[in-house]
């Protein structure tokens, strides 16, 4: 949890930064802790219930842990009118998860976004930091074959 | 600048798309094989923002040349080098050919994707590196705000931006000019400025692109407004999902500064101007103006009734003014080149360019930039290129959520706010996405009313829950069980959600529903009263065939299917139990003799 203090501390405590610092966390830890948000709350005097106000309200945030490697299916418009419904059934009945879901190893969490601007090379999927594109249901066991 | 002492450039891009297509793989490989060769000091890589031609990336352009490679790989470069830079003759296998044709066509400006755009906003696309400050100045960087802090009052400048007509290309039109005067013309010591980078719009990127390739073009209008407006702090809001984006403009902050451009005493006067970049939630409200103000003050993006205005009340309750990404970026060029240059372009009431991302079912996607006025058939069909695969063109939804799907018979359209508007569309912030045989209409309203029931900030009453009653109703027509009267109850419920929505999200959300019913009621008709979908999307309504002449009985989509509901002997036509069927598609896909149909 030296972490958090690190990054309380850059960003000075500001209230206004709350959000930044919660990114912080969620990036490094995959999800938002609730010791974390204890001490973000102590330490810049605000409420708890107003980091779980933020929490919930915006999607960046996850309050349970989650896979090893995210997938991102984007269901932005031009992914989905060239097919991105039909790779997100795939990743469902593959991992078998729901969209939110979380693997029982713990390898993969899938979730759908908004759009990656990506959008020439629809549908597409961005694993952890990776993007695929121009993918049709085919080729998506090789792409997961590269996450271990 | 350093690009003058090489013979040749050859400039990689390093947009978004191309970086995912492994476009910094090929700068690795062509910096070692233009090294074996012996050529480094003639040809020089550099690295560019976005080109804009994302679907045939990696590309890359050589110059002074013009030539345009495409679809590169790292086993083409060996060649590649030998041909174009040891023997000079450009190499065939990496050009561009026209769908319609099987002619290479070897020039960036003869490439129909390229020769119809005019770039204002992305002026400098392709031709410099983004990372670097100098690059930026070497094409008349910081002119427009040394011309600004030097030889104009406040009141000029406003009175240019006024004069050149441009309008706000966030989505709403509103003069940019008339809104900076109401900000300079309130009394405060302390005025901020917000530049809007939330580009919430699914199938829009052209925000994001500018960022990435050009991150100076929008300090440097940011940097002109703070002075016309008497603002001494501004604040640049990215989407998370955009982290190159962030990036590239965190770096030109710290370039600008160094330079003197941002920060305290700019060109030796006594203006300060700071800038500050904050990271998005993920939340699509939050593009909307007060929202967006609520987030970068630390709290949930919620909008708030207006009035009072951003300009009398915004940030922390100060004067603040927020323009648009693409708004700031034409700033300079505005001052520049002077109102009097910029109004030539367009139409009598929308001025200047307007970039779109071309996308969905078109064979030539990516950004363009266009001057207002051209025809939609001229963008999706000149510069588009036309739907693939031989497919029938059905619509194209501009505006995003707010916006509308606009049939063939308005393909002559001039692109224009009030034109659009007419058409129950929206200029919006630029998305077009293109719409073939095999869209279903009643689908895509269905996916925009989903989007926005998930998006709703759910302050107020007739966007929360009037949304997931119009969810409702679309779900049982896409699901077969549709009535006569559901059109009726969808038309009266989009009227009064219209008409008592809170904030723009809510009071435009049925805009996708309307011009659908609009243009293409006989689609909803037959989902309703013959329970069918004629795009053969929606499942309820399909079902897969297999057509006895085409099947040859390779037996790949037996293999493939995930309930294992299709059968038939080796060689022998296959049928599939329609019981078991869940109409996933992956045998279609998966055949390769067309044997598959949906009825
Ligand atoms: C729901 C909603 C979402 C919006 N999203 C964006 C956006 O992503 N980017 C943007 O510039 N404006 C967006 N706007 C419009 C802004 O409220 C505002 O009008 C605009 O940023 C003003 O800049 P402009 O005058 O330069 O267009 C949105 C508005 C609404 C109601």
């Amino acid at each position: 949890m030296q972490l958090v203090y690190q990054i309380v501390e850059k960003y000075d405590r500001r209230e206004s930064s709350l959000i930044a610092m919660m990114q912080d966390i969620q990036k490094s830890e995959g999800y938002l802790p609730q010791k974390a948000l204890e001490i973000i709350a102590k330490e810049v005097q605000v409420p708890l219930s107003r980091l779980y106000a933020l929490a919930t309200f915006y999607k960046a945030f996850s309050l349970t842990p989650r896979g090893r490697h995210i997938i991102h299916v984007c269901t932005g418009t031009a992914c989905h009118v060239r097919g991105a419904d039909k790779i997100m059934d795939k990743l469902k009945r593959d991992l078998n998860v729901e969209e939110g879901g979380t693997t029982e190893d713990g390898r993969f969490t899938l979730e759908g976004v908004r759009c990656v601007g990506c959008c020439g090379l629809g549908p597409v999927i961005v694993v952890g930091e990776n993007f695929h594109g121009k993918l049709t249901q085919k080729d998506l066991g090789n792409i997961l074959d590269q996450y271990k | 600048m350093n690009t003058k002492r090489f013979r040749t450039n050859i400039m990689i891009c390093a947009g978004t798309s191309c970086i995912s297509n492994k476009s910094m793989e090929i700068r690795v490989a062509l910096e070692a094989e233009l090294k074996k060769r012996n050529l480094e000091n003639e040809v020089q890589v550099v690295i560019t923002g976005c080109q804009g031609f994302c679907e045939k990336g990696p590309i890359a352009i050589v110059q002074p040349d013009g030539i345009f490679y495409q679809l590169l790989e790292v086993d083409d470069i060996p060649m590649l080098v030998e041909e174009h830079f040891l023997k000079g003759r450009p190499y065939r296998k990496c050009m561009y050919v026209p769908t319609d044709s099987d002619v290479p066509v070897p020039k960036l400006m003869e490439i129909e994707f390229f020769k119809h755009q005019m770039l204002v906003v992305l002026k400098n696309r392709g031709r410099m590196d983004p990372e670097n400050i100098d690059e930026y100045i070497a094409f008349d960087g910081y002119q427009a705000l040394a011309k600004a802090v030097n030889d104009m009052a406040p009141d000029k400048i406003i009175a240019e931006v006024e004069k050149s007509g441009l309008r706000g290309r966030g989505g709403g039109g509103f003069p940019t000019g008339i809104k900076w005067r109401l900000a300079k013309d309130v009394e405060s010591d302390i005025k901020y400025l917000i530049c809007n980078a939330d580009e919430g719009d699914p199938g829009a990127y052209m925000d994001r692109s500018i960022l990435e390739s050009d991150p100076h073009s929008v300090l440097e209008g940011m940097a002109i407004g703070a002075y016309a407006i008497g603002a001494q702090e501004g604040y640049i809001y990215v989407r998370d999902e955009y982290p190159l984006a962030v990036e590239r403009i965190k770096r030109a902050i710290e370039q600008a500064k160094e330079y003197g451009l941002l920060g305290e005493g700019i060109f030796g006067s006594d203006f300060n101007f700071d800038l500050h970049v904050v990271r998005g939630g993920g939340a699509f409200v939050c593009g909307e103006e007060t929202a967006l103000i609520a987030s970068i003050e630390g709290f949930p993006g919620r909008p708030r009734t207006r009035p009072p205005f951003p300009a009398e009340r915004g940030l922390w309750g100060k004067p603040t003014n927020n323009n648009n990404v693409e708004t700031w970026a034409n700033i300079p060029t505005i001052i520049l080149r002077g109102a009097d240059w910029y109004r030539q372009i367009g139409t009598e009431k929308s001025k200047g360019t307007k970039v779109f991302s071309l996308v969905g079912k078109i064979n030539n996607s990516g950004l363009v930039e266009v001057p207002m006025g051209i025809s939609l058939r001229e963008i999706i069909f000149g510069i588009g290129g036309g739907i693939p695969d031989g497919k029938k063109f059905k619509a194209v939804q501009s505006g995003g959520p707010s916006g509308g799907c606009i049939p063939e018979s308005l393909l002559d359209l001039p692109v224009d706010y009030e034109k659009l508007t007419e058409a129950g569309a929206i200029m919006g912030s630029g998305g077009l996405i293109v719409m073939d045989e095999t869209t279903c209409m009643v689908n895509v309203a269905l996916y925009f009313i989903n989007f926005l029931v998930d998006e709703s900030c759910g302050k107020c009453v007739p966007c929360r829950v009037g949304l997931i009653r119009m969810k409702e109703i679309l779900e049982k027509i896409t699901n077969g069980n549709g009535e006569e009267n559901d059109i009726a109850v969808l038309e009266a419920l989009s009227d009064t959600i219209r008409k008592t929505a809170l904030c723009a999200l809510g009071a435009t959300a049925a805009n996708p529903v309307l011009t659908t019913l609009r243009y293409f009621k006989e689609e909803y008709i037959a989902h309703v009263r013959d329970k069918k979908c004629p795009a053969g999307v929606c499942k309820a309504l399909i079902s897969f065939h297999i057509s006895e002449e085409k099947c040859i009985g390779c037996t790949a989509c037996a293999k493939t299917c995930p309930v294992q509901c299709i059968s038939g002997e080796r060689k022998k036509p296959h049928v599939i139990n329609q019981d078991a069927c869940t109409r996933c598609g992956a045998c279609k896909e998966a055949c390769r003799f067309d044997a598959i149909t949906i009825a």
